[in-house]
């Protein structure tokens, strides 16, 4: 079966496209990013703050298997209900830059839609840099990992 | 060996991707590919070095001609480097699609 997920990123380019497309009505899909009980369940994260609006932020943070636990932040700069959500994405206390996301929420049909998300980082290197390290755990990544890749960076 | 100057930047071009395609299913000469192609034969045979750099063609000598052949080994490297990334993702909105699937409307 092809993977529902696919990944666009070109060599030489500072951004990443992911897409998705879900069987569910795109008011659905655009509640699962805006509502914190549902967005904790999702993203395996506690929802610390979530502002839905233009110049609204949001806090969430996750515990790693080990117990640390690893924050993330960012300002909401464009609010579309159904349609896009534009926000900036920080990982606190870690030397990765800022990185500018760009969702867009599609319907394409009663039930089904489609996400978009286009992701701009601060260098191609630092894209890169994230792509290619094991980053699957991602947001669940233990402390010693982290250590380990910023000891890499510097 | 640097990552990023072999294999991203040999799957950055889309011309480059095509060639990768056309030798999947069978080995061919450089003037086979290039006859695939509207761009200039200098231009594809620049193409087939990058590739053969990278590693991700080899060429073998078959009489007089030179074949080239998609080197699977490398080629799994591409998907190995984006595929925890991407199943980082796939996990999330699976489980986002089943929350949601049960959601009331």
């Amino acid at each position: 079966m092809e993977p529902k997920t696919k990944i666009h990123a070109e060599d030489g380019k500072q951004e990443i496209v992911i897409t998705r497309e879900f069987d569910l009505p795109v008011a659905l899909l655009f509640k699962a990013y805006v509502e914190p009980a549902i967005v904790a369940q999702w993203m395996g994260t506690t929802v610390l703050k979530l502002e839905n609006k233009k110049h609204g932020g949001y806090q969430f943070e996750t515990t790693d298997p080990k117990g640390n636990k690893h924050r993330f932040n960012g300002v909401i700069h464009d609010f579309i209900s159904n349609e896009r959500i534009t926000r900036t994405f920080e990982m606190e206390n870690t030397p990765f830059a800022v990185q500018l996301e760009f969702l867009e929420f599609e319907s394409l049909s009663e039930e089904t839609s489609k996400l978009t998300m286009h992701v701009v980082y601060k260098s191609v290197e630092l894209r890169d840099q994230l792509l290619k390290l094991p980053f699957a755990q991602g947001i669940n990544m233990a402390h010693n990992r982290i250590q380990e890749i910023v000891s890499k960076l510097n | 060996m640097n990552l990023r100057r072999d294999v991203f930047q040999a799957i950055a071009d889309p011309t480059r991707r095509a060639i990768l395609l056309l030798v999947a299913s069978q080995s061919l000469t450089a003037g086979a590919i290039a006859s695939n192609f509207d761009t200039a034969r200098p231009t594809v045979s620049k193409h087939l070095q990058i590739l053969t750099e990278c590693e991700l063609l080899k060429q073998e000598q078959q009489g007089r001609e030179i074949y080239y052949r998609l080197n699977p080994k490398k080629m799994k490297k591409i998907a190995d480097f984006l595929e925890p990334f991407r199943n980082l993702w796939e996990d999330r909105f699976n489980k986002l699609e089943a929350i949601m699937k049960k959601h009331p409307r």
